[in-house]
């Protein structure tokens, strides 16, 4: 197991990692979620050693490995870019970590011929990295990454700078493959669809802050504070301030509806309530909702994402099926009121939010 | 602004590639409306960006015409075809501030002075950097510079064309939604021809009124993004677009059925006849793949349900074939369950082409 | 990017320190310590206290050689600088012709001091050197020997054709550097030959001219085996730069005392005027990034 324990990192006064305290269980794959510049690769570069905090534990199985540097310790990285040796053929590539570690010649045969063919590799073991595509560089480097048998392997954006399709294929394949090893895996993404997809558990993060950690979809689901549900949206959450008057919650630009049955509870007050996209439905199904004038939408084939701006704050709705609006036309978006994420002024979820089903 | 008509468009590298048949494109003929959005898509080394650059004028084709309106611009160069790029990683001038940026292009082709004012300022307005205006450019963010390269374009208000490398790349998600929609908006305003490379799906389809998809240096069908998503015209097309991608299921013909592992499919009856001896396929999007109890459609095996938050993918297997269903993310999903398929949404391909319907 | 902190890195750095001391330390704390102390031999010294270093600065000698040296090291820098740049956007930038440009420019870097001083002062003769030669068959009286005048342009053509290849190195590695896409852009916008060297590759090549320019500065300034060879800082003291009269100060008249002093006035103007070069061509805005305003 990994253990940050309020590890902290400042570069020359600037904060890059505040206070982060996070346990990684052996097995397990974690996504660290979070936009450009939200400490994602500065916690990756702590976790294995790359750098030191300036204050905090980093205990790895019991052991305080604080300080330690990353030669001394077992892990492996894989980048956005597409790191191999170039001269060298994909077996060579693959057996590198174990050639210098010094291991026999049939393990690593053995080793080697396993990864690549956990990754599909095992047609192209003897071509150079330069007679590659893309996808299959990158799974090289995984399969380098995974033959170390190191105990922390860190993913820094590797699908990145893929095709679609091709993230598509590899995010379906690495939890299967990550299961089969039993690494503490990392993985870093600024995309919430990724995290979704991969699963396990997400730690989100914003401005060097962990904001929650925890299973993925409950991360999703259940998100602590604003920070972490807006860092947890795609398309970007939809973010109404209302007040809560006996059964009413209302605000600007006409929103006004019935609180429902999970939210009944709570205090009078100002609130800020959090709608995700695809919550939202074209005309008037559900009970709560509000007229908006359509500012653009855009069609993919099968979904419509209707853009517009409601109290002054943009705000999308993701349409299954294909809706015709044109710019300029008032359209009725409507949302089940228990459908909705609710939070106090200063951001954090309030307790009865927590039973949502969402 | 102009119509661009590519004819007969062929092109090789190198005179020995051509010799050899091996085209990077083998054949474009297409015509983009005046004032239209386009964007190619495809996987990397489908041709999109060779397409592009034979456009803007940095390639010349090895075979066939570029004509802008009715003019043939083949050899001329990129400046004298007078249209504006945006490549994939943001080009600005680093010394200079944001103003001088927006009206370097208009400096450079002598336009009045006042003149210049006038523009560089409404444009400042339109990409909201009005506040930045007289900040050196090198110091914004990703998505700003990006904004200040797609400015240069826009303030030309003659330009025959826009075209877009990639342009969203750098940038994070959620400024991607920011920005697309901007684009979108520019383009209404503006009604310019515009030409966006992408390999991501989502891009295209919201960017284009018409997707050209290219595979293997060739145009699979040019549509709205309805048409592709409802009848793409090649397998291809029902594979790379749409996620997860459409499902094949390998077919024989029985009188107004398909026969996919023994089970008897009823298929439209306005599907056309199918000439003996081609291999037929039975293609259906995940999105029109239903459960029903079990007893009430066709029996699968169910391996596994991904739960990606705003919906839940159905991951079964049909015989041997992979099928996958996408169902909304309240739908309880039953251990056993049988599948239905919307019929209207069965499309058969024979030969990996799409079956005509009368 | 950030090191991680480790105690065996001192084991492999620790030789090199103590090289860096006994060549560069040891010898300057000795010059110190001449610089403030007069002798007359038997290895007997007299505290002087700054008495040197009042003798050197208010020195017409020192004065004139300084002078000599500024306006060398600047004829040096308007020349090579510019000429470097020139050459550098001359050359191709892929294909056959790179290697083979490459390596002309590289040869005369590999040629050492002294013997490019011979070469040049052979190649200077109006009897048997080509260029003298040549020169005098044009009819312009040259005679680096006797007219301090062709003695200056010997010396700076053959520092300019010595040390020019090192610029227009420095300047193609950051003119290749810049990607395409600056290019193409620059074309679309209609940009002029000009506006894409004064906004594209001027800006991008800032750093390495930097480098180029306090490279080119201090070497000139410290000239001393191609001219002693040529001209030996003649005619009469027309070439004597400040290395060259330190020596003759040194060597020549064994006057330790004020020639340590002089030393290090050289050494802190050299100094002084490199961080000066430094601060205005990084202030200049090469690549020094805006603070963010927080809004």
């Amino acid at each position: 197991m990994l253990e940050l324990i309020n590890v902290s990192r400042k570069v020359g006064g600037e904060d890059h990692i505040i206070d982060v305290s996070l346990a990684l269980d052996r097995g397990s794959l974690n996504v660290l979620l979070g936009p450009t510049l939200a400490g994602k690769t500065s916690l990756m570069r702590l976790m294995a050693g790359l750098d030191a905090p300036t204050a905090g534990k980093v205990v790895m199985d019991g052991k305080d490995v604080t300080g330690v540097p990353v030669r001394k310790r077992n892990v492996a990285m894989v980048y956005q870019q597409f790191i191999n040796y170039p001269t060298l053929t994909v077996y060579e590539n693959i057996a590198s970590p174990m050639r210098i570690a010094g291991r026999p010649k049939d393990e690593i045969d053995r080793e080697v011929r396993k990864a690549a063919d956990l990754l599909q590799m095992t047609p192209y073991l003897d071509r150079t990295p330069l007679n590659l595509s893309g996808g299959q560089q990158q799974r090289t480097a995984l399969a380098r990454a995974l033959v170390k048998n190191a105990e922390l392997v860190l993913l820094d954006e590797p699908l990145a700078n893929l095709d679609y399709k091709l993230r598509e294929e590899l995010r379906e394949e690495l939890p299967k493959i990550f299961a089969a090893t039993g690494a503490i895996f990392v993985y870093a993404t600024t995309e919430p669809h990724e995290a979704l997809l991969l699963g396990g558990s997400t730690a989100t993060l914003s401005k060097g802050r962990v904001t929650q950690f925890g299973e993925t979809t409950a991360v999703y689901r259940r998100p602590d504070d604003l920070i972490t549900a807006t860092t947890f949206s795609d398309p970007p959450l939809n973010v109404l301030t209302v007040t809560k008057r006996g059964g009413r919650f209302s605000g600007p630009g006409n929103v006004d509806f019935a609180v429902s049955s999970r939210h009944a509870d709570l205090a009078d007050g100002p609130y800020r309530i959090g709608v995700r996209a695809h919550r939202l439905a074209f005309g008037g199904p559900h009970a709560a909702g509000f007229d908006v004038s359509v500012a653009l939408t855009e069609v993919t084939g099968s979904e419509t994402f209707i853009h517009a701006e409601l109290a002054g704050r943009p705000l999308v709705a993701l349409i299954h099926g294909i809706k015709r609006v044109e710019t300029g036309d008032t359209v009725h978006l409507s949302f089940d009121p228990a459908d909705i994420l609710v939070f106090g002024e200063d951001g954090r979820a309030v307790s009865a939010s927590a039973a949502i089903a969402a | 602004m102009a119509r661009i008509r590519l004819d007969h468009i062929r092109h090789a590298y190198t005179p020995e590639l051509a010799k050899a048949d091996n085209y990077a494109l083998r054949e474009v003929d297409t015509t983009f409306a005046d004032g239209g959005a386009y964007a190619l898509l495809g996987p990397s080394g489908c041709g999109k960006t060779t397409l592009l650059n034979i456009i803007s004028g940095l390639l010349t084709p090895s075979n066939g015409h570029v004509r802008f309106d009715d003019t043939d611009v083949t050899m001329l160069t990129p400046e004298a075809r007078n249209i504006a790029q945006v490549f994939q990683f943001p080009v600005i001038y680093d010394t200079m501030t944001v103003r001088e940026n927006l009206a370097f292009p208009l400096k450079n082709r002598k336009v009045p002075a006042d003149e210049i004012q006038r523009r560089v300022a409404d444009m400042l307005r339109r990409i909201g950097l009005e506040k930045k205006a007289d900040r050196k450019a090198r110091g914004l963010t990703a998505d700003e510079k990006q904004k200040i390269s797609l400015g240069r374009g826009l303030v030309r208000s003659d330009v025959n064309a826009i075209l877009f490398d990639e342009p969203l790349t750098v940038i994070d998600p959620h400024m991607k939604w920011q920005l697309r929609s901007e684009l979108k908006q520019l383009h209404r305003e503006f009604q310019m021809t515009m030409v966006y490379v992408t390999h991501d799906q989502t891009e295209a389809l919201t960017f284009a009124d018409k997707v050209v998809v290219m595979y293997a240096g060739e145009v699979v069908q040019i549509g709205t993004p309805e048409e592709l998503f409802e009848r793409p015209q090649h397998t291809f097309v029902g594979y790379f677009i749409g996620s997860p991608g459409m499902n094949l299921l390998p077919c024989a013909l029985e009188g107004g059925a398909a026969v996919v592992s023994g089970q008897r499919i009823a298929l439209p009856a306005s599907i056309g006849p199918v000439a003996a001896g081609k291999t037929t396929e039975l293609g259906i999007r995940p999105e029109f793949v239903s459960l029903v109890p079990r007893g009430q459609g066709i029996p699968v095996q169910i391996d596994k349900v991904e739960d990606i938050g705003s919906e839940r993918i159905v991951r079964a297997r049909l015989g041997d074939t992979r099928l996958s269903a996408v169902l909304d993310e309240d739908r309880e999903i039953p251990a056993e369950a049988d599948v239905a398929f919307t019929q209207e949404q069965l499309n058969l391909y024979a030969d990996s082409w799409l079956v005509a319907r009368r | 990017m950030e090191k991680t902190w480790n105690n065996k890195a001192w084991f492999f750095v620790l030789p090199v320190l103590l090289l860096v001391a006994f060549s560069a330390v040891i010898p300057l704390m000795t010059v110190v310590n001449y610089s403030v102390q007069d002798t007359f031999g038997n290895n007997q010294f007299f505290w002087n206290g700054t008495e040197w270093f009042k003798e050197i600065l208010t020195s017409e000698r020192f004065h004139d050689s300084l002078i000599r040296n500024l306006i060398f090291s600047g004829l040096i820098l308007a020349i090579e600088i510019p000429l470097g740049i020139i050459v550098a956007l001359a050359m191709p930038k892929k294909g056959f012709w790179v290697s083979v440009c490459l390596v002309l420019m590289a040869l005369p870097l590999l040629i050492p001091w002294n013997v490019v001083g011979t070469i040049w002062q052979v190649f200077g003769r109006t009897d048997i050197g080509l260029l003298g030669y040549t020169v005098d068959a044009l009819g312009i009286d040259y005679n680096y020997v006797a007219d301090p005048f062709a003695a200056w342009v010997t010396v700076i053509v053959m520092d300019v054709w010595h040390w020019t290849s090192l610029v227009v190195l420095l300047c193609y590695a950051g003119l290749v550097s810049i990607p395409d896409a600056y290019y193409q852009a620059a074309k679309i916008d209609g940009a002029s030959r000009w506006a894409v060297f004064r906004y594209i590759q001027l800006p991008k090549m800032g750093r390495v001219l930097l480098i180029a320019v306090l490279l080119r500065f201090m070497d000139s300034f410290m000239i001393y085996t191609e001219p002693f060879v040529v001209t030996g800082g003649g005619p009469g003291n027309s070439t004597t730069f400040l290395s060259i009269d330190l020596v003759k100060l040194a060597i020549g008249q064994f006057n330790l005392g004020e020639a340590a002093a002089m030393s290090l006035v050289y050494f802190l103007i050299i100094l002084a005027l490199s961080w000066v070069f430094y601060t205005v061509m990084t202030n200049a805005g090469t690549d020094k990034p805006v603070k963010e305003i927080s809004e």
